[in-house]
């Protein structure tokens, strides 16, 4: 197979058993930390509805909250900029570096500029994008996207990173110590944060209400980054508004504990002006939210707080690692949102999925993940972009199903070969076989037996 | 028609139909008797840590003690003039870089999660909390509020350009799930809480 699909990648990923086991346990790891942050608050389910609800008042009034946004943050002195898709994002941001004779940027995480293949444009415009964040350091230097929009080298083990860091910041061949890592990784990002005038981060929250803007990390980066540079660019979706101030006191209690099973992130920063001398500015970016918006059975999925959380419960994504998701933002809400931006291209990834529903359990803004999974599936096929040997199969076992003749004649057939040549259905050839052992075949059918006992 | 009313016109088209905003009323009472005992247990699971004291002289005394003379302490408080540099201003906060320790008064400490909240009229510079080796906040005692939502009620709609809130040391777990304090911004946290009836023999 020649295209890269979800489940090619997670062939090649699971070759490596140890590692797949490793990664696995790692992510469940996770998962039991976010339990126990959650059980700790008797209000939980309260949080999530909440924040359910408060989701959709801003879905069913989003025009209104950003215009009301856009008002409030002109009026703090913030520069409010719009852009339709990625390409219109990626020629804003490089249009304020160029304004102001910049060629060397800082940037805090951002998925929304991993959506927009942001740092590859400003690369190819000759410009050098460092990113701050220690995972996405990692992987930036390895020359990988992300894996994870939480923890973005978790698929890398920590001798991988010794490597790197020996390569690119001339650490001594062999430490491998996550300690010693980031103390090397804090000195050369010091120096970087010191020296870039520029400084882009991305949004967790921003407030209709006030026109301010919440960046939630752990490191501290975005706030290095912003507060020493000379010009802030912040990049967000247009689905990250909320009404009130007051209803950051909902997610925020939320989003850390289902992400890291944190209490709070270390920083949680509300930039509402710019310090004197210094410009801020928001780009709205709308690349197919305004469009998905309109998708009835899968608007809900516009909720998204990025938490992760959905990702380090899934039983396949633990067990195929981001990177055979083949998109920004991978696990099961990636599933979901995906294939808005390309049908064809992410007709795979609803197909990624147990639908086993863990990942709506967990979620903190109660999104129906698995339900649009399912959803998908069924639009993706209507549409005609299911896989031909699918699309072959269904086909033939409606036709196999709908004649009684020819269902009796194919069951004895695939019991005289799983009985007589079992080496002709347990082998890679048989997809049913990869990962799963044949049934031992009964000697007769269901309707043999029964045309015998029936008395 | 620009990006900005193409994209409005297309939200607006598609946003279905209205729904309410909820009520903020948490069903359970979670509030604790004692926030800041909450806080201070909480603080130290996430790498912080607090010292309840009668004021300033205290602080003053812990930091000599652990500070050794002559590293850059830079702080807001006229209180500790003896063993810091007090300054409201810096022309270049890049020049901030060789702070080992800095001292600032934030205005409110959450119970559940061991943050405190300041605003940038208490940071001398905004970059400071962030690019300080050390950082030490000080709160009074009683003002430790339960949860976010008390925390957002006493915000209310203050006016800050900038505010943060600050819960332990920088970290980072991005390699194998091992946590390290101290990624970019300061490698510890010190809470002072000030309880002037508090006798010093006895803090924590």
């Amino acid at each position: 197979m020649s295209k890269k699909d979800h489940a090619s990648l997670a062939d090649a990923f699971n070759k490596d058993e140890p590692r797949v086991d490793w990664h696995d346990k790692t992510l469940w790891f996770i998962r039991e930390k976010r339990d126990r942050a959650a059980q700790k608050v008797p209000e939980w389910e309260w949080l999530r509805s909440t924040a359910s609800a408060i989701k959709d008042n801003v879905l069913s009034n989003l025009s209104e909250y950003l215009t009301q946004f856009e008002a409030q943050a002109q009026r703090n002195g913030v520069v409010v900029h719009w852009a339709a898709d990625a390409k219109e994002h990626n020629d804003i941001v490089y249009g304020l570096l160029k304004k102001h004779g910049v060629d060397r940027m800082v940037k805090s995480k951002s998925m929304l500029t991993e959506e927009c293949h942001l740092n590859e444009f400003l690369s190819e415009q000759g410009i050098e994008v460092i990113d701050t964040d220690l995972g996405e350091r990692v992987v930036q230097l390895a020359g990988e996207p992300p894996s994870h929009i939480v923890l973005p080298c978790i698929h890398k083990k920590k001798e991988e990173i010794g490597e790197i860091f020996h390569e690119h910041l001339g650490t001594p061949a062999g430490n491998a110590d996550p300690q010693f890592l980031t103390h090397a990784a804090r000195l050369h990002l010091r120096e970087k944060f010191l020296t870039r005038r520029a400084a882009l981060t991305g949004v967790n929250f921003a407030i209709a209400e006030t026109g301010e803007f919440v960046v939630c990390t752990n490191e501290g980066n975005a706030d290095m980054g912003a507060h020493l540079a000379d010009i802030h660019i912040a990049c967000m979706g247009i689905e990250k508004l909320i009404p009130l101030r007051e209803h950051l006191g909902v997610f925020l209690r939320l989003l850390t504990r289902s992400a890291t099973g944190q209490p709070v992130t270390t920083y949680s920063s509300h930039f509402r002006r710019p310090r004197p001398g210094q410009e801020m500015h928001v780009v709205l970016v709308d690349n197919g939210r305004s469009r998905h918006l309109g998708r009835k059975d899968f608007r809900n999925s516009l909720k998204c707080i990025r938490c992760a959380a959905c990702f380090n419960t899934c039983p396949v994504y633990r067990r195929s690692g981001g990177h055979s998701y083949h998109t920004a933002v991978a696990g099961p809400i990636g599933s979901i949102l995906s294939p808005n931006l390309d049908m064809k291209a992410y007709s795979d990834l609803p197909f990624a999925s147990t639908l086993c529903g863990s990942c709506s359990n967990v979620c903190p803004v109660k999104i129906d993940i698995h339900e649009q999974l399912y959803r998908w599936r069924q639009v993706i096929v209507q549409e005609g972009h299911a896989p031909a040997a699918k699309k072959m199969a269904m086909r033939t076992m409606s036709w196999v199903l709908s004649n009684p003749s020819v269902y009796h004649t194919a069951g004895k057939a695939g019991r005289w070969f799983m009985l007589n040549a079992p080496f002709t259905v347990n082998n890679g050839l048989n997809p049913w076989w990869k990962g799963r052992d044949m049934p031992e075949a009964p000697k007769e059918s269901f309707g043999q037996w029964y045309k015998k006992n029936r008395k | 028609m620009s990006s900005r009313d193409k994209i409005l016109t297309t939200v607006k088209g598609n946003q279905p139909e209205q729904r309410a905003l909820p009520a903020l009323i948490p069903p359970v009472d979670a509030a604790p008797n004692d926030p800041s005992k909450q806080f201070v247990e909480v603080l130290e699971a996430i790498g912080g840590r607090a010292f309840i004291v009668s004021g300033w002289q205290r602080i003053g005394t812990i930091l000599k003690e652990e500070y050794a003379h002559g590293v850059r302490i830079v702080t807001s408080c006229d209180a500790l003039a003896g063993i810091a540099e007090v300054a409201a201003h810096f022309a270049d906060a890049h020049t901030l870089d060789n702070v080992e320790l800095a001292v600032l008064e934030a205005r409110f400490g959450v119970a559940e999660n061991g943050a405190c909240w300041i605003t940038e009229d208490r940071m001398i510079e905004r970059a400071l909390p962030f690019i300080a080796q050390n950082l030490a906040l000080v709160i009074h005692k009683k003002d430790v509020v339960a949860t976010m939502h008390a925390a957002y009620e006493r915000i209310g709609d203050a006016d800050y350009g900038f505010g943060t809130f600050i819960a332990g040391p920088s970290k980072t777990a991005d390699i194998e799930q091992s946590l390290v304090l101290g990624a970019h911004g300061p490698r510890s946290m010190t809470v002072f809480l000030v309880d002037e009836e508090m006798s010093d023999a006895g803090f924590y």
